[in-house]
């Protein structure tokens, strides 16, 4: 399974993009094959806080509800507004239209995650 | 319990080499999904679809007073079937309240074949051995050993059966059975269900289970049958109403209390639960087992918190986005006075009341 190497990503399997000062945030292949068909998605309102490694979020699929970690601290300042009616993106399209919150970041927010290289690597210690 | 302690179905070699995703459910290694629960219930709701479900437990009661054993421990009226016919009905406890529901076949006077559901399959064998004391010439035997279980669902169900079976699936009504063959297999063909589709659950050979399972999957290819998983199995059932051991119903619940009053009947004489239920049939029942629909965002999940008026009311017993009605819905128990179509009541969703609304029950019936 090949990561985009475009952003960075976290041991809970959520990603971060950096353009400026925003990153852009949202779940990985692996994370949108594990949960399954998405149903609905529960988001931060713009102007939250969110910390890099807390729960965020909520994802639900058919069958359960899973969180969602933010990968980056910051403040949220816009959230895929799509994914109200078409929450199925997130399991089409994880690294693109399936996207999550965009957070305003400070300097060096994504330095703690892995690079693509790392985070394949990881999947596969993990067994995957 | 431990992975390696679990039970495989003979048709776990097909599930892996199907790409299913194989979780642990009651006891058993079994596929929650293969491509994914919404596609694979729109297969079953608009075409076809596949499941094995061996898991399920089979039980033979055999024996001169088995019609009389069956009548004692279960709480509908078995001597209205004949051979050939089957049972929706409730195995129950001296208190009214579920020890399982399950299927009653009547293969002949003197032998009636169980279905009850795999989590359940030893406490009910116990239990039914226990109340064997009372009663001689009645066996009881186990015999979810010696039965595979492949469940074939949907619309197309009869057009994509008949071709592996000479027996003509049409005269075989909703709710009997035949025994026949199966691709050239001995088998019990009932059209019975967990899907609130057409179709039918066919009994065989272990042995004969992976030959007919990827038969099926062939001959069924024009009409686009799918191997479909538990997942799908529970949206279905759940989008029809019909409840979930474990979930909506267990021993702490009566059958009038889960809406289920149709399989109980008090004229036919003494059963376990008989006298709690006839009081509770003069009386009254206290809470009630209803549908919501979510009116605020959020998915209702069992165990979560039924609010009414400021106070917790009930809780969720089931609840899931249904793929067929394209909106978040449930079932729980509440108060009687609450049970009123349009009530409206709050669904506490981590930490959050979301506003919800009674609605009727089944959500999903099909066109017939």
């Amino acid at each position: 399974m090949a990561q985009p190497t475009d952003r960075k990503y976290s041991r809970t399997h959520e990603w971060a993009m950096l353009a400026g000062d925003v990153a852009t945030v949202g779940i990985t292949q692996f994370a949108q094959e594990q949960l399954g068909d998405v149903v609905f998605v529960e988001l931060p309102a713009a102007g939250t806080a969110v910390e890099a490694g807390k729960a965020c979020g909520n994802i639900e699929s058919v069958k359960a509800v899973s969180e969602v970690f933010s990968p980056v601290s910051g403040e949220v300042i816009e959230v895929n507004g799509e994914l109200e009616a078409h929450p199925e993106l997130v399991n089409k399209e994880p690294f693109g239209g399936g996207w999550l919150i965009r957070v305003r970041v400070g300097a060096g927010a994504l330095d703690h995650l892995l690079d693509a290289a790392a985070y394949e690597a990881f999947l596969a210690e993990e067994g995957h | 319990m431990t992975r390696h302690e679990l039970l495989r179905t003979p048709l776990y070699d097909c599930h892996v080499e199907a790409g299913g995703r194989i979780v642990p459910f009651a006891g058993f290694e079994m596929p929650v999904q293969y491509v994914g629960v919404i596609e694979e219930h729109h297969a079953v709701r608009k075409a076809v679809g596949l499941f094995d479900v061996s898991h399920m437990g089979e039980i033979d009661i055999v024996g001169r007073r088995a019609l009389e054993f069956v009548q004692h421990v279960t709480c509908n009226d078995a001597s209205k079937l004949v051979a050939g016919r089957a049972q929706y009905s409730g195995l129950m406890t001296r208190r009214g309240t579920f020890v399982d529901d399950l299927l009653v076949h009547k293969i002949s006077d003197e032998h009636y074949f169980l279905v009850v559901n795999a989590a359940n399959k030893d406490k009910d064998y116990a239990y039914l051995c226990a109340q064997t004391e009372e009663f001689d010439h009645v066996e009881v035997i186990d015999r979810s050993a010696d039965y595979a279980q492949i469940a074939v669902q949907g619309p197309l169900a009869q057009q994509v059966l008949q071709r592996l079976t000479p027996v003509p699936l049409a005269d075989i009504k909703y709710y009997r059975f035949v025994e026949g063959k199966v691709d050239g297999e001995p088998a019990i063909i009932a059209r019975t269900g967990y899907t609130g589709e057409d179709g039918f659950e066919v009994y065989l050979d272990p042995t004969a289970a992976p030959g007919l399972w990827h038969r099926l999957l062939e001959v069924g290819r024009p009409e686009g049958i799918m191997p479909c998983g538990l997942g799908c199995r529970d949206t279905l059932r759940f989008e029809a109403c019909m409840p979930l051991y474990g979930n909506d119903i267990d021993d702490t619940t009566t059958p009038f209390e889960a809406g289920l009053g149709w399989i109980v009947k008090l004229d036919k004489g003494a059963f376990l639960g008989h006298d709690v239920l006839a009081r509770q049939h003069a009386e009254g029942i206290r809470r009630k087992l209803v549908g919501f629909a979510m009116t605020g965002r959020g998915i209702a999940r069992h165990g979560y918190p039924i609010w009414h008026g400021g106070k917790p009311v009930g809780t969720v017993t089931s609840g899931s986005h249904a793929p067929t009605l394209g909106r978040a819905l449930g079932m729980g128990y509440v108060p009687v006075e609450l049970a009123a179509t349009g009530t409206h009541i709050e669904i506490e969703i981590r930490g959050q009341k979301v506003a919800a609304e009674i609605v009727e029950m089944p959500f999903y019936r099909r066109a017939r």
